[in-house]
C-alpha cells in the first residue's frame, strides 16, 4: 500500500493533508493513525479531481461559468448544473487516474473479491462551514464492484455541481478555484446498529457527557432523519448513564440486494427495545473520549457496530454549535476564597 | 392507604391550606396531647409548610417530638442569632395527625439582608478561617457531654435511705435525685442539639458552593458525582461497620468462625462462645471492645425512640457476621480500601477539572473544592456522636424512667413512657416523688394507662393515612439555604410534588440517583432491623432509611432503595463503595413496593420500576 498524488491510504494521511484529501478523508486518516477502528480505505485525492477537471476545462470552461453566476439566479444555475453534472459523469477519466484507482481497489478488496464499499465526498472547505457544506455532496453506500465504484467516485465529483451546492458557494462568495473535492473509498460496515454521538450535550453544551443516538441497521436512517433513534446520555468520566430514551424504531436501513441501500420494517420484537446495551454505551463513550482527547476539542462522531459486535468509527468532525458560542466564566478565583460561599448564603441565586 | 380528606378551597398553584387538613376523626385527644405551640392555627394558612418526611417519616409519639423541638431550637439559634445567615432565620414546626410540618422564616428586606450579611461575614468567616481549631474544641465539648450523660446516676427509690447517706449528712432524699436526673437528661438533650448545629449549615454551605459551581459548569453532572468528589472516607460513622469486619476476621483467626451461621440468634451464639473455652472468651472480649462505643449506632436516624442501637439489639450486627466471615474465607480483603477510594476521588476531581474551559475556572474550582474538603468532615462526623451515641444514651435514660414508673403501676410497660410529653413525664415523676415521700399511692396509675391507650391508637390510625407533602401557598422564590441544604427544597422539587398528585398510577417511583447501575431483582421490603435476616443474597433492599447501621447488609444485596435520604446520605456513600445501584429519597418506596415483587433499580437515573 503506497500512497501517491492520486491515492492517499488512511494510514498515511491526516488533517494537515486537508487540501489533498478533504476534511472527511483527513479525519479518517487521523483516526486510523490513532489506532481507532475505522473501516479500511483510501482517498482519491483532489489532484485527481483537478486533473480530471483540467481535461474538461480544456474542452469547455467550467469554473468561470459557475463563478459568473450569483446565488439567486436559479433559472441559470439549474441548466448549468444539469449540463456540468452530465459532463462529469460521462467523460472518461484520465487514464492514469483510472488505473491508479483500480489498483487501489484491488489492494483494498483483494483480487477477485467484491466486498461492499462506501464512497463518500470529502470536501476541502474549512471546519465551520464543513458541517453544512458537506451535507450537500453525495455519499454512496453499499457499492459493489470496480465499475460501480468508479461511477460513484465521478458522481461524488459531479455532486459538487448540484444546484444546492452551487447556490451555497455563490451565496458565500467562495472562489471556485479554491473548491475541490477528494473522495473517500472504504469498506462498508454491515451494521447491526449504528448512530451518531456528540462529546458534549447538544442541549446544554455540557462537556462532561457524551450523547449517543442509535438505531438498528445502517446509520443512514438516523442521519437522514427517517427513524427516531434511541437516545442515551453517559457521563464521560464516571460512565453513569443518566438518560435512556427508547424510541419506536419502526424502520431500518439495510443493504439492498443489487447494491445500494433499502429500507425495511423493524421486526416487532426489536422496535421498542434499547438497541444498545450498557457495555456498548460505555465502550462508545470511551472511544468518543479518545477521539476528543486526540483533537483537543468536542467532536460530532458517526459510528456503527458490525455483525460481529465490533465498534467502527465512520467519521468525526468538530462540534460547531456550542463551540462557537461566547460564554461567561462560571466563576473566577476570589482573592478571599471564602467569598465563594456568599453565592449560597448571600441570597437571590 | 387513604388520603386525608381535604375539602376546603386551595389557592391557585399551591398545596392544601393547613386549615383544610383535618384531624382524623376519633384521634382528637391524641392530637391535643402535643404542646400548644406546635398546633396549627388559622394564621398558618398564610405561610408555606412542608412535611418533614426525611427526618420524621412516621407519626410521632408525643415524647419523641422533643427531638423536633430541641433540633429546631438549636438550628434556629445558629442561623438567626449565632452565624446570622443573611436570608433566613429559623424553622417553625407544627404537627398534625402525628406528621411534622416545617416552614422557614425568610428575610426578604434588602437592607436587612445587607445588615445580616455584614454580621455573617464576621461570624461565619471566622468559623471557616479557624475551622480546625474550633472543630477540635467541638469534639472535646461533645465527648464531655457524652461522659456526663453516661455518668447520670441510676434511678433508685429505696424503702429507706441508705445508712451511709444519713451518716454522711447528705440531707437530700433519693426522690429529689430522680427529678434532678430527669432535668439533667432533658437539658443535656437540648444542649446536644446546639452542638449538632454549631457547624452544620456552614459545612453544608461550603459543599453546596462547590455543588452549585459544578452544576453551572457541567449542567448534566449527577448529584452523586459531586457528592463523590467531596465525601470523605475516614469519618467515625464508618467505624461500626469496620468493627464488624474486624470481628469477622478475628473469629476466623480464633477458630470460632463456625459458630456464626445464618438463622442462629445472637444469644445462642454468645452462649456457645462462652462455653467454647479461651478462644470463645477472646472473641467476646473483642466484641466488648467494639461495642463501646461503636455499637452505639441506631437502626434509624436517631429520631424515634424505637430505633434501637446495635448495643440494645445485636441482631443487626450479628446478621452481618456470617457474610463477612464467608467473604474472608474466600480470601477477600475485608478492610475498606480507603487508599484506593481516595485515589479514585482524587482522579475524579482531576478529570472534571480538566474538562473546565479556562484556567480562571480551574482556579475557582480549586478554591471551592479545597474549602469543601476542609469543612465537610464535620458534616460526616457529627452524626455518630449526636444522632447515634448521645441519642441512644438519652432514649435509654428515658426508658429507665419508664421502667421506674411502670414498676410503680403508672403503665404496663416501660416503653409506654414515650406516650407522655416531656412535660407530662416530669409531672408523673413529681407525682411519684410525692407518693414515695408521703407514703400514699401515686395518682398516675389511674390517669395514664387510658391516655396512653388513646394515644397509641392515634399513632396506629395516623400511620394508615397519607399526608400532603406540603401545605399552603408556594413562595415565588425559595431563597432559604437551610431548607435547600437539609431538605432539598427547591422550586423545581415543589413543582414536581405538585405534579405528582396529578399522575398517581405510574409504575415508576422517582427518587434521588444515589449510586449508578441498573439491576433487576426481588424486592425485600424491610421495615425493622429485626427483619434483616430475611434478606437473601441478590435481593434488593427496600427500606425507610438506610442509615450507617445498615452498612453490613450491603455485602449481600444487589441494590438498595429507601424512602429517605439524599445523594450525600451515608447509604448513598456506602452503596457507591460497594458499587451497588441505589435510589434514595423516594418518599414512598416502602408503601408502593410489595415484598417479593420484581423491580428494576436504575441508580443512575434515580428511578425504580415495578415489573409486576
Amino acid at each position: 500500500m503506497k500512497s501517491s498524488d492520486t491515492i492517499g491510504w488512511f494510514a498515511d494521511i491526516g488533517l494537515s493533508d486537508r487540501l489533498a484529501v478533504g476534511g472527511k478523508g483527513g479525519s479518517l486518516g487521523e483516526l486510523t493513525r490513532e489506532s481507532i477502528p475505522v473501516p479500511p480505505g483510501f482517498v482519491v485525492c483532489t489532484s485527481a479531481f483537478e486533473r480530471f477537471l483540467s481535461a474538461l476545462e480544456r474542452e469547455e470552461p467550467i469554473r468561470s461559468r459557475v463563478e459568473a453566476l450569483s446565488g439567486h439566479e436559479l433559472e441559470k444555475i439549474t441548466p448549468l448544473s444539469q449540463q456540468l453534472r452530465k459532463r462529469l459523469e460521462n467523460t472518461p477519466l484520465p487514464e492514469e487516474v483510472n488505473s491508479e484507482i483500480l489498483a487501489a481497489l484491488t489492494e483494498l478488496c483483494g483480487a477477485n473479491s467484491n466486498p461492499p464499499l462506501a464512497v463518500r465526498s470529502s470536501a476541502t472547505t474549512e471546519d465551520a462551514a464543513d458541517a453544512s457544506f458537506a451535507g450537500l455532496q453525495d455519499t454512496y453506500l453499499w457499492v459493489i464492484g470496480a465499475e460501480a465504484t468508479l461511477r460513484a467516485v465521478r458522481s461524488c465529483w459531479a455532486s459538487l455541481y448540484s444546484v444546492p451546492s452551487i447556490v451555497y458557494r455563490r451565496n458565500h462568495g467562495m472562489p471556485e478555484s479554491a473548491v475541490s473535492m477528494a473522495v473517500v473509498v472504504q469498506g462498508m460496515v454491515n451494521a447491526q446498529k449504528a448512530g451518531v454521538m456528540f462529546t458534549r450535550s447538544p442541549l446544554t453544551g455540557d462537556r462532561s457527557v457524551v450523547t449517543i443516538e442509535a438505531a438498528w441497521g445502517l446509520g443512514s436512517a438516523i442521519v437522514s432523519g427517517e427513524v427516531t433513534p434511541d437516545r442515551f446520555v453517559v457521563a464521560k468520566i464516571t460512565g453513569e448513564i443518566s438518560v435512556r430514551e427508547i424510541s419506536d424504531k419502526h424502520i431500518q436501513h439495510v443493504p439492498a440486494p443489487g447494491g445500494g441501500i433499502g429500507e425495511m420494517e423493524t421486526p416487532e420484537d426489536l422496535r421498542r427495545v434499547p438497541c444498545l446495551n450498557d457495555d456498548e454505551i460505555v465502550a462508545l463513550k470511551e472511544l468518543a473520549r479518545r477521539i476528543e482527547r486526540h483533537y483537543g476539542r468536542p467532536q460530532d462522531i458517526e459510528w456503527a457496530i458490525d455483525q460481529a459486535g465490533q465498534i467502527l468509527l465512520l467519521q468525526s468532525r468538530p462540534e460547531t454549535v456550542w463551540s462557537s458560542k461566547e460564554r461567561a466564566p462560571v466563576a473566577k478565583p476570589a482573592e478571599d476564597p471564602l467569598q465563594h460561599v456568599m453565592k449560597i448564603f448571600g441570597g437571590r441565586r | 392507604m387513604s388520603t386525608i380528606n381535604v375539602n376546603a378551597p386551595t389557592k391557585a398553584k399551591g398545596f392544601p391550606l393547613p386549615s383544610s387538613l383535618k384531624v382524623v376523626p376519633g384521634t382528637e385527644q391524641a392530637q391535643a396531647a402535643y404542646p400548644y405551640y406546635i398546633q396549627f392555627t388559622k394564621e398558618d394558612d398564610e405561610r408555606f409548610w412542608f412535611y418533614n418526611s426525611m427526618h420524621f417519616p412516621e407519626p410521632m409519639c408525643v415524647f419523641d417530638m422533643i427531638t423536633a423541638e430541641a433540633a429546631y431550637c438549636a438550628l434556629g439559634s445558629a442561623n438567626t442569632r449565632i452565624h446570622c445567615l443573611p436570608t433566613t432565620l429559623g424553622i417553625d414546626c407544627r404537627i398534625i395527625n402525628g406528621r411534622v410540618y416545617i416552614g422557614g422564616n425568610g428575610v426578604t428586606d434588602p437592607a436587612e439582608i445587607a445588615r445580616r450579611t455584614e454580621e455573617f461575614k464576621r461570624r461565619a468567616f471566622y468559623y471557616y478561617a479557624n475551622w480546625e481549631r474550633l472543630f477540635a474544641q467541638w469534639k472535646d465539648k461533645m465527648m464531655g457531654l457524652i461522659r456526663s450523660a453516661e455518668a447520670l446516676p441510676k434511678l433508685e427509690l429505696p424503702e429507706f435511705e441508705p445508712l451511709e447517706h444519713v451518716h454522711a449528712g447528705r440531707g437530700i432524699a433519693s426522690n429529689h435525685y430522680i427529678l434532678e436526673t430527669y432535668q439533667k437528661t432533658i437539658e443535656g438533650y437540648f444542649r446536644m442539639w446546639h452542638h449538632h448545629f454549631e457547624f452544620l449549615l456552614l459545612g453544608y454551605g461550603a459543599y453546596l458552593t462547590f455543588f452549585d459551581f459544578c452544576k453551572k459548569a457541567f449542567p448534566e453532572i449527577s448529584d452523586q458525582t459531586v457528592a463523590r468528589m467531596v465525601a470523605g472516607l475516614e469519618a467515625e460513622i464508618f467505624r461500626p461497620d469496620d468493627e464488624l469486619r474486624r470481628l469477622a476476621k478475628c473469629a476466623i483467626e480464633l477458630g470460632v468462625d463456625k459458630e456464626f451461621r445464618e438463622g442462629k440468634s445472637p444469644d445462642e451464639i454468645i452462649k456457645s462462645l462462652q462455653k467454647s473455652g479461651e478462644s470463645g472468651q477472646s472473641w467476646l472480649r473483642e466484641l466488648a471492645v467494639a461495642r463501646d462505643p461503636w455499637f452505639n449506632i441506631n437502626v434509624g436516624d436517631g429520631f424515634y425512640h424505637y430505633h434501637r442501637s446495635w448495643n440494645d439489639d445485636l441482631s443487626m450486627p450479628f446478621a452481618a457476621l456470617p457474610g463477612y466471615i464467608e467473604n474472608a474465607r474466600r480470601g477477600e480483603r475485608l478492610e475498606r480500601q480507603t487508599d484506593k477510594l481516595m485515589a479514585e476521588r482524587k482522579q475524579l476531581i482531576a478529570d472534571y477539572r480538566e474538562l473546565l474551559e479556562t484556567e480562571e475556572e480551574r482556579a475557582a474550582y480549586d478554591q471551592m473544592i479545597q474549602l469543601a474538603h476542609r469543612v465537610f468532615p464535620y458534616v460526616e462526623g457529627h452524626k455518630f456522636y449526636c444522632e447515634h451515641w448521645y441519642t441512644n444514651l438519652f432514649f435509654n435514660k428515658i426508658r429507665e424512667f419508664g421502667a421506674l414508673l411502670a414498676k410503680h403501676g403508672f403503665f404496663p410497660s416501660a416503653e409506654e413512657v414515650f406516650h407522655l410529653t416531656h412535660y407530662e413525664l416530669e409531672s408523673a415523676i413529681v407525682d411519684l416523688m410525692m407518693s414515695w415521700s408521703n407514703g400514699s399511692a401515686p395518682r398516675g396509675p389511674e390517669r395514664w394507662p387510658a391516655i396512653v391507650r388513646e394515644r397509641k391508637a392515634g399513632i396506629a390510625e395516623w400511620a394508615k393515612h397519607e399526608t400532603p407533602p406540603a401545605l399552603g401557598p408556594v413562595p415565588d422564590i425559595i431563597d432559604d439555604p437551610a431548607s435547600l441544604m437539609l431538605w432539598g427544597i427547591t422550586r423545581e422539587n415543589l413543582d414536581r410534588w405538585l405534579k405528582a398528585g396529578e399522575q398517581p398510577n405510574s409504575n415508576e417511583i422517582k427518587g434521588v440517583a444515589a449510586s449508578n447501575g441498573v439491576v433487576e431483582g426481588v424486592a425485600r421490603v424491610v421495615k425493622a432491623a429485626e427483619e434483616i435476616d430475611r434478606l437473601h443474597h441478590g435481593d434488593i433492599l427496600v427500606c425507610q432509611v438506610t442509615n450507617p447501621s445498615w452498612a453490613p447488609v450491603f455485602q449481600k444485596i444487589a441494590a438498595a432503595v429507601s424512602d429517605i435520604g439524599g445523594s450525600m446520605s451515608h447509604a448513598a456513600i456506602v452503596a457507591r463503595e460497594y458499587g451497588l445501584p441505589a435510589v434514595v429519597g423516594t418518599g414512598t418506596a416502602t408503601q408502593k413496593i410489595k415484598d417479593g415483587q420484581r423491580i428494576r433499580v436504575d441508580g443512575g437515573r434515580g428511578v425504580v420500576t415495578l415489573l409486576e
